[in-house]
């Protein structure tokens, strides 16, 4: 089923900020594999110039589609999750996210077309401080398969 | 916050050696927890199999990860990325067995932007595979 194009446009923010904290991007770190200390070790990250632990660049994709899994459900929008992939992923970063931010997350539907027979939606997420500062862009391509046949 | 490679060192078109990441059922199970995504066809081989796939699949930001950390291992700090993107352009299979799959990710620098910044352009393969396509980092270098 084509999936419904009133929803482009549509914007959603997140109930409440993300906190991210030490140990969220330490399982985090961990579940990729990754041990740079800058990760996991207050000291590791202060000697490296930084105020605390850094996440690593894919971490966003804990939280920025918080505010936008509302709208991926709603049964108006038409999407089947059954059959769903993860067409494309882009992280655009003002700053590094650091533990002890507080996140708030504005998703916008910004696109959806047809490809062949597949449906393709596409998600920006503005991740900024609770004062305004804007500290990263996120952009999510799902795809769904022979939604549009 | 500093990364360790010196802009001025680089040069366009220079290569980054690759490097192999093992990917075992467990590390999705992990990154499933981690990230929130527990959708059954990183885990669950039964239900993996019935919507048509060959077997569980790790997660596309699994993969797109260990590319971060291929950049961000090169660059010496996390910090230094600020802008990264991907198409996942096929699926790494992860068998239940005690080798499970292997992402091997290399690198080329593409081009030197301003501010000290270049265009990391990133291969990844799983078998004979390519399952990131479009894959490049901006990172910032000293």
């Amino acid at each position: 089923m084509a999936l419904n194009r009133d929803f482009v446009g549509r914007a959603y923010t997140a109930p409440t900020p993300y906190e991210v904290s030490r140990v969220k991007i330490k399982e985090f770190a961990d579940a990729i594999g990754d041990t740079n200390p800058i990760y996991s070790d207050r000291a590791a990250a202060a000697d490296a110039g930084h105020p605390d632990v850094v996440a690593p660049p894919t971490f966003p994709i804990v939280f920025s589609l918080a505010g936008a899994g509302e709208a991926l459900s709603d049964p108006a929008l038409g999407l089947n999750y059954a059959m769903v992939v993860h067409g494309e992923q882009r992280f655009e970063y003002q700053r590094p996210i650091y533990a002890g931010d507080r996140l708030v997350c504005t998703s916008t539907i910004t696109e959806i077309r047809s490809v062949g027979r597949n449906e393709f939606l596409t998600v920006r997420s503005d991740v900024t401080t609770p004062e305004g500062e804007l500290v990263c862009r996120t952009y999510n391509v799902i795809v769904e398969r022979g939604g549009a046949a | 916050m500093a990364a360790t490679v010196k802009y001025d060192e680089v040069t366009a078109g220079q290569e980054i050696p690759a490097v192999e990441y093992p990917v075992r059922r467990v590390n999705l199970v992990m990154y499933a927890g981690a990230s929130g995504d527990f959708n059954p066809i990183h885990w669950n081989e039964r239900f993996a199999k019935s919507v048509g796939l060959p077997d569980v699949i790790a997660h596309g930001m699994f993969t797109m990860a260990q590319g971060g950390r291929f950049v961000t291992d090169w660059a010496g700090d996390p910090a230094a990325v600020v802008d990264y993107g991907v198409r996942f352009s096929s699926m790494v299979v992860v068998p239940d067995d005690d080798n499970g799959a292997v992402i091997t990710v290399s690198g080329v620098i593409e081009e030197k932007l301003e501010d000290k910044c270049v265009v990391v352009v990133l291969t990844a393969k799983s078998g004979d595979s390519r399952v990131l396509s479009k894959a490049r980092a901006v990172v910032q270098l000293s």
